[in-house]
């Protein structure tokens, strides 16, 4: 079974996904098309525990990034009947579909000369019985963990003709003390919550932490003090921490461009928000929005010709979208509510935002036009989505009633919705991009691959 | 009436709780010498740490012209509705009285904290903050009190002022506090 006919046949239920929008007839007008929990199983697969250093833990990271992408069901390794493969052979196959495995990866982590490691994998279908990828990735033995996340991204990508997007990290606020007395301090983790580094010591409350969709190791977020706030520009890699400058008002929302070139972000002034943005060579200022309403938390299409942001110049918050250099101002979101916190999808196909309706929060997503709006996940409070590299997941911050704040995401058909791997307090996540480049030409060559 | 045995055998589990908890260990945080256990036989003082004069008398006022004589007998926050910046009617004696007061300590110098309850969006709840510290600092200016006084910021949601998830809690977390930056003392 290919796990691509179940993402489009899960994009076709829910009138998402790229290939959808544009080979589909226009959808009739439809203001919130409610995903509820549709059935689909989970795509079963048998992942081996590599041999050599690290080789168990690995595989865990791999079977645990697969589970909680809700695409996969990794087999209990205690079902394994084949013991004892390895990169030389190819799986005796009716021993892994006689278990149900839809697909079996096993690999080798062996040392080289250079004190570096070979992360060797194969990944075959036992029922087509013949191979998907052969691959083998060499990093240093500290590494194996993103070796893992790599490799999961691989074994998605193959079989689901997405890209990856395990390989990747998520800054947010991680939050400690009472309600009164909040200590919020920037953070990093990767995705799956591991590793989790503070980056500021929490003499300032920080917001809007966001990557450079160019660069994983350019963020921006804000710093608001007694009597200040600052927007940083931080590079992880050397620790170099900027102020973007002193501004006549009060800084807010900052967002790069995906190119990296600029920022965009609100200044109040005068009790008034509006969208400016920045050019960080030059640090040229332009302002773009200037009506007395609110205007702010704005985000660049992929492309850097458009920004979506937040405006109540109509009355309540709806989003609105405009080209980069402010003009064709227009709104978009069609239903009733409160539209804030839009996020441009880096796929460019769709907008995510936080709707306050009824008492209730959502996290949806509608087209660029805003038609198409779906609820992907609903609670007592939730906001602040942010988008996996591959934009197929959403990640945001959701808090019960009285009770602390937690990282969650969301797939796109609003099926998978889960805690988020780090399992502290947090808001305000923000998706790095993937941390490299995937390699491109995947298939496996040789006499049994498969055709593809 | 008690009789003296009786007297005596309570008289005595009294000394034997003392002995007890004289000689219960501190938990270690307390006791960061881990050496400061009174020893069991310790002999208590008479006259003891409650011996001793007691003295009283009225609660002085705050010193006029002082930061809590501003937040005492002014106040120093406003609350506002669901939703809205709008100074209610029923703000405007304490604003007025902040008005008052600033015109009569000219050396003073504010910041208006704009604030936020928790059910909105954060970066949403920062503007919505800003334009109530904006209404406070209008309103003020209006009245007479020169603006180059008067500073402003916005904390959102980020610094409320009552715990809870709950319609009381929000209200009075939808606030403008007047902060006393310079020129009076605490």
């Amino acid at each position: 079974m290919r796990l691509t006919i179940l993402l489009a046949s899960v994009a076709a239920l829910a009138l998402a996904g790229p290939s959808a929008t544009t080979a589909q007839e226009p959808q009739p007008q439809q203001e919130e098309v409610v995903v509820d929990q549709g059935v689909l199983r989970p795509l079963p697969i048998a992942v081996v525990s590599f041999t050599g250093q690290n080789g168990a833990e690995l595989s865990g990271v791999i079977r645990d990034d697969l589970r909680r992408s809700g695409y996969f069901e990794p087999l209990d390794p205690a079902s394994f009947i084949e013991t004892g493969l390895t990169l030389a052979n190819a799986p005796n196959f009716p021993q892994w579909t006689s278990i149900g495995a839809q697909a079996v990866l096993y690999g080798e982590v062996t040392p080289r000369p250079d004190n570096r490691n070979d992360y060797g994998f194969r990944l075959y279908d036992p029922y087509r019985q013949c191979q998907l990828v052969a691959w083998k990735f060499t990093a240093t033995p500290l590494q194996w963990r993103r070796i893992g996340h790599k490799i999961a991204d691989l074994v998605y990508q193959r079989m689901t003709g997405e890209s990856g997007f395990f390989d990747s990290r998520v800054v947010f606020v991680s939050e400690s003390g009472t309600q009164l007395n909040r200590l919020s301090r920037l953070a990093i983790s990767d995705q799956d919550g591991h590793d989790p580094v503070f980056l500021t010591q929490g003499d300032e409350i920080i917001m809007s932490p966001r990557f450079s969709m160019s660069d994983p190791n350019e963020i921006t977020y804000v710093a608001l003090g007694r009597d200040y706030s600052r927007i940083y520009l931080r590079n992880l890699q050397t620790g170099r921490t900027e102020s973007l400058g002193e501004f006549d008002g009060q800084v807010l929302a900052p967002r790069f461009s995906n190119d990296g070139s600029k920022l965009a972000f609100s200044i109040i002034r005068g009790g008034n928000t509006d969208v400016y943005v920045m050019d960080l060579a030059s640090r040229q200022l332009r302002r773009l929005t200037s009506d007395p309403g609110i205007d702010t938390s704005p985000s660049f299409s992929p492309d850097g010709s458009q920004i979506v942001f937040t405006s109540d110049r109509s009355g309540s918050a709806r989003l609105y979208t405009m080209r980069a250099d402010g003009s064709g101002q227009r709104p978009i979101s069609r239903g009733g509510g409160i539209y804030t916190a839009p996020a441009w999808s880096p796929r460019g196909d769709l907008i995510a935002f936080t709707k306050q309706a009824g008492g209730r929060f959502s996290t949806g997503v509608m087209r660029t036009d805003g038609s198409g709006e779906r609820i992907l996940s609903s609670s007592y409070f939730e906001e602040g989505p942010s988008w996996a590299p591959n934009g197929r997941y959403i990640m945001f911050a959701r808090q019960a009633p009285g009770g602390d704040t937690r990282l969650w995401t969301v797939d796109l058909s609003g099926r998978v919705v889960s805690q988020a791997g780090y399992p502290g307090r947090g808001s305000d996540p923000a998706w790095s991009p993937l941390l490299d480049e995937q390699p491109a030409r995947l298939a496996a060559t040789g006499p049994d691959a498969c055709p593809t | 009436m008690m009789k003296p045995s009786n007297l005596l055998r309570l008289a005595a589990i009294g000394a034997a709780a003392a002995a007890f908890a004289a000689c219960t260990p501190r938990p270690a945080a307390d006791s960061p010498s881990g050496n400061d256990i009174p020893a069991a036989d310790a002999n208590p003082q008479y006259p003891g740490a409650g011996a001793g004069n007691v003295d009283g008398g009225a609660l002085g006022a705050a010193a006029p012209g002082s930061e809590q004589d501003f937040v005492v007998n002014v106040g120093d926050r406003v609350y506002f509705d669901l939703d809205s910046y709008q100074v209610r009617p029923e703000a405007y004696p304490r604003l007025d009285a902040q008005v008052a007061w600033l015109q009569r300590y000219p050396n003073v110098t504010v910041r208006i904290e704009g604030n936020a309850d928790e059910r909105g969006t954060r970066e949403y709840n920062l503007a919505l903050g800003a334009r109530r510290a904006e209404s406070v600092r209008t309103y003020l200016v209006e009245r007479g009190v020169n603006a180059a006084r008067i500073d402003t910021i916005s904390y959102g949601k980020e610094r409320p002022i009552a715990a809870g998830s709950n319609e009381e809690a929000w209200a009075r977390n939808r606030n403008a506090h007047t902060a006393i930056v310079s020129g009076a003392v605490r």
